[in-house]
């Protein structure tokens, strides 16, 4: 029996939603004439919209088109909102009586334990739960093997050395394994990932996207991640941190550290003049080289210590966020002295929806 | 006096408040033997200045010079006479003060300083080319500047190898904070995270082997800056203050807060943190500054820990020590430190912090500067009399009055005249502790240690004056003597944990500084005197009537005359005043008072079985005090041995401590026994007895750090038994020290209160024969005592 339309994957992180939908393109006249109104409605308002409600937009961009799976071609979707609506999110699917379509909700990340009861009691909808590790894995696994539209999915940046004229460069994860993947969100998972379901999570760290964004918004007060990276895209660090050669005039010779090198993030703040005289834009950048190059810092360690040369880093910090990428690039190549990789991939924080997705389309084919 | 405490450590950029400079220095207190001075080291930090010196110290020592005793004797001739001398030994000076005070500091130091050797001053720190024009002007020294880190790293080595229970590992709501750890014989290879405004991660291999392995931009100033910024508060120990009331569960996003509980596959429990600020992105919420700087704190040192971790794991490493401004004296850092560590290392790796932390920029670049002395082949000692000790950190303090309270803090250390070494025998060196009971963790029994000693405190000045009749001065000097007795009493009653662990060692250590530094170096010398002089003319008597006897009564007769002579002990308050009452106190009166057998701890009946056995090949005895003690207790319990072809090694105090025998007085001794027994007289002609300084001034004893030849000695002879007598070297320490050969421990329980707590009555008697696993002789069943 084939899995009954609409086919959803949903990853409920601590700050975003991702939603991933599979819009059906092989709909035959007759199944056209026997869908059910609600099933349509959906289809229809999901696909002729870029932009749900206040907060939900869906990434056009990102669209993956002409996918065959399970016997059926369509594109599938990708969409967020904040987690912050997820009750607005449940009550319209209570109003649009969801349920009664009697499709699977397969769903993933902290907030399918944590609104669990939620969709039960506000919509009558059960959740299938899903570790998101797992979903993350296979998510990324998947993507990468269908190519993101004819296009490699992967990329590294060429000449990380020198990030003012790195080049996005696109590769292939063919052989993936053994790799470390570094999962930026709200907060950072790292884990070693040795085959398909063989994979252990090495450690994780607390400052990730949402400390940027929370200290951004205290600091600047700054609302949106968008409005945050593009401050933060116009602002100079140095003025905010204390580098190598504000304390030692020059290179540290005696450790070999450059004088560029920043010796204390947010540093040059402890002083009450330094204090009044920067501007928000450059507590925005210095935010985000302190968190970036932090991540890229445990990351590197736990490479060394794992024995792993590919580092691939996922999760919607990084999207629209060049800064954060060629910093790792850079990272990564300087501090290993070119003996680990940087690897980014174009559909950065959906793979664990993407996996969501696929135990959905997994347990249809299951008798 | 308010001199002597230490300003609450943080560094500042910018001043933050402005300080009263017109200060008086009281110099007998804080630039103490400036004349002599040379060799100068500065480390001037953000906010705090550290001084260093070397100098010479003169002072009195007690001398014996046996008579000459070849010519015809007279009845009451004392043995030997005593005499006082003047001596010169080194110590180092360290001194702590504000940056607010560094001029009126320079006066001061230049109006004392006679010395015109000296030429350089080393320096180090982030403020010293501030004040280099200062310095060099004031005292007319060229400043001389060092790698900050290098003397970090040095001073860090030095006081690790030298300063006893330096290291410490922070518990929060322990009942004492500070779990003081055993100094390892072999200090390397260690990790030291250094967290300034930036964080700096060496891996020290060797004393001068060393690399910056890594570091982090995110330390000390990164927690002051944001939370300058998030607060609008400048003071770091502000901020620090405003951490420790602030809850972080309102900034940070948890692991229950995505999931609504624990993350149960991963084992992440719902109180961790997912996010550090994941809830201060929204518009319509304020955060109070407590709050926030929670938060931050917990950020900063849980990246901090996690780094230190995969460095630790990369490298590795399980010793790994914490220091700089964001450590230094505060406890909510030393906590969440700790916490980190031990979430990412699963309790694997512990944080260590150190005592002296805040000194080790100064020791190192005055070790830099003094390289041409070769400070690192000696031993040297923490002075306790002269060094203000770690303070507390009571969070309940004000940061503005922590910081006016205290102004000066000071480190002495001695350079020992002998270099220190582990007891060859040791069964294992890492984890051996002197100490049976730690006062800093039992309040009862420090309570009543800390009683006692005040309470013995007029009668070690009345005899102090007494050992000086001939200088006028004594009875002034002995009661400046009292009063900084009574002070480091005071101090240790409300921080148990200023000089490390507290114990009877260290009270008796701590009072022995106190009478040196006022010129009282052996308070008893009179005293033992008189006693060897009297016990002298038993001493034939008694090895004749022990002849008498079967050779079995011979063996319990002279384990009881052993035991009988330790009784006549001035250290123990119970016997001084019998002593002090009734002077005809004898020796057999004292064989009444011992306990009956079964004793308290009584392994006589295989000591006896081992007896019937071969000679041990050579007996390393520790000997305790003077008088009836060693002449009629101990030397003929060695005359047995002697006997039955076991050589001795006697091994005595360097220098005086109570009524203990010193090396110099035992020499005098053995060689006017020898004189009057035969069996001594080729003993020692033979080379069969020996004499050896234990290197300890202490009436305790710590096997791990005793004079290198005694640990040559051990070696050469093959020592196979080792005696430890008495209730300081056997009851207070080394009670359950384990040794590698054969060990008897013996004393007489001559303090009430510890007799009780061991489960026994005054004048108990602990015969404790022990015999290593797997050694050839009869195991034993031990009778532990365990102090409840």
């Amino acid at each position: 029996m084939k899995k009954s339309f609409p086919w959803f994957g949903m990853d409920i992180g601590g700050t975003l939603v991702k939603l991933v939908y599979f819009e059906p393109k092989d709909i035959t006249a007759e199944e056209e004439q026997e869908e059910v109104e609600n099933l349509k409605s959906i289809r229809r308002y999901l696909t002729s919209n870029t932009a749900y409600g206040k907060t939900g937009i869906r990434d056009v961009h990102l669209e993956l088109k002409n996918l065959t799976m399970c016997g059926r071609t369509g594109n599938l979707h990708f969409i967020r909102f904040p987690t912050q609506a997820m009750h607005r999110f449940i009550q319209m699917g209570s109003d649009k009586n969801f349920s009664s379509l009697h499709t699977t909700l397969c769903a993933t990340g902290g907030g399918a334990y944590k609104f669990e009861n939620d969709f039960r009691t506000m919509a009558d909808l059960e959740l299938l739960k899903l570790d998101e590790l797992d979903c993350l894995i296979h998510g990324l696994l998947y993507v990468d093997s269908v190519r993101f539209n004819g296009h490699p999915e992967c990329f590294y940046l060429e000449n990380p050395s020198d990030t003012q004229n790195s080049v996005k460069t696109p590769c292939s994860l063919a052989d993936p394994f053994p790799m470390l993947l570094v999962n930026i969100g709200s907060g950072v998972s790292i884990l070693a990932v040795y085959s398909k379901d063989d994979y252990k999570r090495v450690t994780g760290t607390s400052l990730g996207g949402g400390t940027f964004l929370g200290l951004c918004c205290l600091l600047t007060g700054c609302e949106t991640f968008e409005e945050a990276l593009d401050m933060a895209s116009r602002g100079d660090s140095s003025n905010v941190d204390k580098l190598v050669r504000d304390i030692y005039g020059g290179d540290y010779e005696r450790f070999s550290l450059q004088g560029s090198a920043v010796a204390s993030s947010f540093g040059h703040m402890m002083s009450k003049q330094k204090r009044d005289s920067i501007s928000k834009e450059d507590l925005a950048r210095a935010m985000l080289v302190t968190i970036t190059n932090n991540i890229g810092s445990i990351a590197r360690m736990c490479a060394v210590n794992e024995k792993i040369e590919r580092v691939v880093f996922v999760g919607n910090f990084l999207r629209i966020n060049t800064v954060s990428t060629k910093l790792l690039a850079y990272a990564m190549d300087f501090w290993s002295k070119g003996q680990l990789k940087a690897l980014f991939l174009e559909h950065e924080g959906y793979f664990g929806a993407v996996g969501a997705f696929l135990e959905l389309l997994k347990s249809s084919e299951e008798p | 006096m308010s001199t002597s405490k230490m300003a609450a450590g943080c560094e500042r950029v910018d001043s933050g408040h402005s300080m009263d400079k017109s200060i008086t220095l009281p110099p007998d207190e804080i630039f103490r033997n400036l004349e002599n001075a040379k060799r100068f080291a500065i480390d001037i930090g953000g906010s705090l200045t550290k001084l260093a010196y070397y100098s010479t110290v003169q002072h009195k020592v007690a001398k014996v010079r046996s008579f000459d005793h070849t010519a015809k004797e007279t009845e009451g001739d004392p043995l030997y006479e005593i005499s006082m001398q003047e001596e010169m030994s080194a110590r180092l000076h360290f001194i702590k003060f504000e940056n607010a005070y560094i001029e009126t500091c320079l006066d001061f130091i230049k109006d004392h300083l006679v010395n015109t050797d000296t030429k350089v001053i080393k320096a180090t720190g982030g403020g010293a080319h501030k004040f280099k024009d200062l310095i060099e002007k004031k005292l007319k020294l060229r400043v001389d500047k060092e790698d900050e880190m290098t003397c970090l790293i040095k001073g860090c080595n030095f006081v690790l190898r030298n300063i006893t229970h330096e290291a410490f590992v922070y518990v929060k709501h322990a009942d004492s904070e500070f779990r003081f750890q055993n100094t390892h014989p072999d200090i390397f290879p260690y990790l030291l995270i250094n967290i300034g405004s930036g964080v700096s991660i060496f891996k020290v291999e060797s004393e001068d082997t060393f690399e910056r392995v890594g570091g982090s931009s995110i330390g000390g100033g990164t927690f002051w800056g944001l939370g300058a910024l998030l607060t609008k508060t400048k003071r770091f120990d502000e901020l620090l203050q405003l951490a420790s009331k602030g809850q972080h569960t309102n900034v940070d996003m948890l692991v229950k807060d995505i999931y609504g509980g624990s993350y149960g596959s991963l084992g992440l429990t719902g109180d961790l943190i997912a996010s550090s600020f994941g809830k201060s992105a929204t518009p319509d919420k304020e955060f109070s500054k407590e709050d926030m700087a929670k938060s931050l704190l917990h950020m900063i040192s849980n990246d901090i820990g996690q780094l230190a971790c995969l460095y630790a794991r990369l490298h590795n490493l399980t010793r790994v020590y914490f220091g700089g401004f964001f450590i230094r004296g505060h406890p909510v850092t030393m906590h969440t430190i700790t916490y980190s560590i031990n979430f990412f290392t699963k309790g694997e790796v512990q944080a260590l912090f150190l005592r002296h932390e805040g000194y080790l920029g100064t020791i190192g670049a005055f070790l830099k500067g003094a390289e041409e002395d070769n400070p690192n082949q000696y031993s040297w000692g923490e002075n306790y009399a002269g060094s203000s000790g770690l303070m507390s950190t009571s969070p309940d303090l004000n940061p503005m009055q922590r910081a006016r309270s205290g102004t000066f803090d000071m480190l002495e250390m001695d350079r020992l005249e002998r270099q220190l070494v582990n007891l060859p025998l040791l069964q294992d060196p890492s984890s051996y502790i002197p100490d049976t009971v730690d006062l800093s963790e039992d309040a009862l029994a420090r309570e009543y240690w800390l009683y006692c000693f005040e309470e013995a405190l007029d009668g070690v000045v009345k005899r102090a004056v007494a050992s000086q009749p001939d200088l006028p001065e004594a009875a002034e000097r002995a009661e400046k003597f009292r009063h900084k007795y009574q002070h480091k009493l005071q101090t240790l009653r409300h921080q148990p944990f200023a000089y490390g662990s507290l114990t009877v060692r260290s009270l008796l250590d701590t009072r022995e500084h106190c009478l040196n530094e006022f010129n009282f170096p052996d308070p008893y010398s009179k005293i033992k005197q008189g006693e060897n002089d009297m016990a002298l003319k038993y001493f034939q008597k008694a090895v004749k009537s022990l002849g008498e006897l079967s050779w079995e009564q011979r063996q319990f007769a002279l384990v009881r005359g052993l035991l009988a002579g330790n009784v006549f002990d001035w250290g123990a308050k119970a016997v001084s005043d019998v002593l002090e009452s009734d002077p005809e106190f004898g020796f057999e009166h004292a064989k009444l008072q011992l306990e009956e057998r079964p004793w308290l701890v009584d392994a006589y009946d295989q000591w006896l079985e081992r007896l019937k056995g071969p000679p041990h090949k050579c007996a390393l005895f520790f000997v305790d005090n003077s008088g009836i003690d060693i002449i009629l207790g101990v030397f003929p319990f060695v005359r047995e041995l002697i006997c039955r072809g076991t050589e001795v090694v006697l091994a005595s105090n360097s220098s005086p401590a109570l009524n203990d025998v010193t090396n110099s007085e035992l020499q005098i001794l053995t060689e006017r026994i020898a004189a009057m027994d035969l069996v001594i007289q080729s003993a020692v002609k033979e080379d069969r007895l020996t004499l050896v300084q234990s290197g300890s001034s202490s009436p305790c004893l710590d096997l791990s750090r005793l004079d290198k030849v005694l640990a040559g000695v051990v070696r050469e002879r093959h020592v196979d038994l080792v005696i430890i007598e008495g209730m300081g070297r056997a009851i207070h320490t080394n009670y359950y020290a384990i040794l590698s050969c054969e060990s008897l421990k013996m004393a007489v329980i001559k303090n009430s209160w510890l007799a009780d707590r061991l489960g026994g009555k005054l004048f108990s008697v602990v015969f404790k024969y022990e015999v290593p696993p797997g050694h050839k002789t009869t195991t034993l069943d031990h009778v532990p005592v365990t102090p409840s």
